[in-house]
């Protein structure tokens, strides 16, 4: 057994949301940079333009590139071989992103319950936290600063199998246009199909961390996720909703065994401030 | 489109609101409220019970806005617009009263629209997610009311040359719906 101390687990994750928050990852920048060279709408290029700079200050001046500075949504690979000593796993992470939080100036936007109260918990925990076991000593962490801006234009459907290829592009395309400006296109369009209804949810999330320019490994995901891609920027949507090319800067998708009764399809739209990070201990 | 940028100082005057046309750039200066989705509810309950606001929002732009905390030496932290779209409920009661401009980002409703066209508001989009940049044009930022709310408490902001779009004029001229047109094929 190795042992892996939660003082460790507590450094790591508050260090992995302050990057989240302050610093671009350099994919969605490259990204960014070839939506404005193919960008044909003057006022799409001056919006990817007023994003690109305003990505920097934030990652020069360390402060948050958006004011939503999100709910923490943590991917945890824990290896089976690790000890966690000095606490409690769950513990850690929050206090993680509560010195974050609260230490790195990001806004406090997580409420206690939904419904009645709806109390500022004041450090942004609890996180949600997934977890899964896998062989080895190490756990590594995938997190996520998610904007509700874009998750609120998120959806879901419970497709049959006969709706097939073309019933999931058409779900996922008519989600995006219906979001039109609202989810602070360009966006990154994460897409979960089979499972069940929470494991589609999950893995539409984990889509929308992966790598920009890394389609899926399936050819016949990653060909399914250019033509989705394609028919969302023929939508005209564009930067800021305002009209232009540069609608999505990538669809990816994440696939699990279905049922033979179902076609689960989750759509988690990210906003072009795709703020994740990553991280092995 | 227009090429060239407008600049406009609050309040926002009968005449400057029908002097800008779907698609200005705009260049805003002067002071602006914060308010989004706990300040609207309580505007709502204070109009349902016939009592005053706590502030005249006469010739007024409010900005949909809950800002991330700022950095010592900062005037004000991080602060882009919110999606509009929940606030369009209560929208139309503040127009009545006489609020001029809102500045958010994302559709509106049709109810929003039509008091925008009868009251003669302008809707301006900021650029959603550029809140480092958009605070470099806040001056300062000082409660006003509700200070319990944090973040969404109602704020007096002091702005110089913030950057906004018209994205529907007081005609009800809709960049939302014209702007994408052009590249739809």
């Amino acid at each position: 057994m190795r042992e892996i101390s939660c003082d460790q687990i507590i450094v790591t994750v508050k260090d992995l949301f302050l990057r989240a928050n302050y610093d671009i990852g350099d994919d969605i920048l490259a990204g960014l940079r070839s939506g404005l060279e193919k960008e044909e709408s003057d006022t799409g290029k001056a919006i990817i333009q007023q994003i690109i700079s305003n990505n920097k200050i934030a990652s020069t001046e360390r402060i948050a590139i958006c004011q939503d500075t999100g709910m923490a949504i943590l991917f945890v690979k824990l290896g089976q071989e690790v000890q966690i000593t000095g606490g409690n796993f769950n513990e850690a992470v929050n206090e993680g992103v509560r010195q974050a939080y609260v230490g790195g100036y990001l806004r406090k936007s997580v409420v206690n319950e939904p419904l009645f109260e709806r109390k500022n918990t004041q450090d942004n925990t609890p996180a949600i936290v997934y977890v899964e076991i896998v062989p080895g000593d190490k756990i590594c962490f995938e997190v996520t600063a998610k904007g509700f801006g874009s998750e609120n234009m998120s959806s879901l459907a419970m497709l049959t199998p006969a709706d097939g290829v073309e019933g999931v592009k058409k779900f996922v395309v008519d989600t995006v246009k219906k979001a039109g400006p609202n989810p602070c296109p360009p966006v990154i369009v994460g897409v979960g199909i089979g499972g069940s209804i929470d494991k589609a949810a999950q893995i539409a999330k984990k889509a929308t961390l992966r790598k920009l320019g890394s389609p899926h490994q399936d050819d016949r995901y990653g060909l399914l996720e250019q033509e989705i891609l394609a028919e969302i920027n023929k939508l005209g949507i564009g930067p800021g909703g305002l009209g232009g090319r540069t609608t999505a800067l990538a669809v990816h998708i994440e696939f699990h065994p279905a049922h033979i009764a179902s076609l689960p399809v989750a759509v988690n739209i990210c906003c072009h401030a795709a703020r994740h990070a990553a991280q092995e201990i | 489109m227009s090429e060239h940028i407008k600049r406009i100082n609050t309040p926002l005057t009968a005449e400057m609101a029908d002097s800008l046309a779907m698609g200005d750039n705009v260049l805003i200066s002067g002071v602006i409220y914060t308010a989004r989705d706990a300040v609207h509810k309580r505007f709502a309950d204070l109009i349902k019970e016939g009592k005053e606001l706590p502030l005249d929002l006469d010739g007024q732009i409010i900005y949909y806005v809950g800002p991330a905390p700022a950095k010592p030496g900062l005037a004000c932290g991080p602060a882009g617009p919110t999606t509009s779209y929940r606030m369009d409920s209560v929208a139309p009661l503040l127009l009545e009263k006489g609020l001029k401009g809102m500045i958010g980002k994302g559709l509106r409703s049709a109810a929003v629209v039509e008091s925008m066209k009868k009251n003669k508001a302008v809707y301006f989009a900021a650029t959603g997610g550029a809140a480092a940049l958009i605070a470099k044009s806040i001056l300062s930022v000082e409660a006003v009311a509700y200070e319990e709310l944090g973040t969404e408490a109602l704020q007096k902001m002091v702005v110089s040359d913030f950057p906004a779009i018209v994205v529907i004029d007081n005609k009800g001229n809709n960049l939302y719906e014209q702007g994408p047109k052009k590249y739809q094929s």
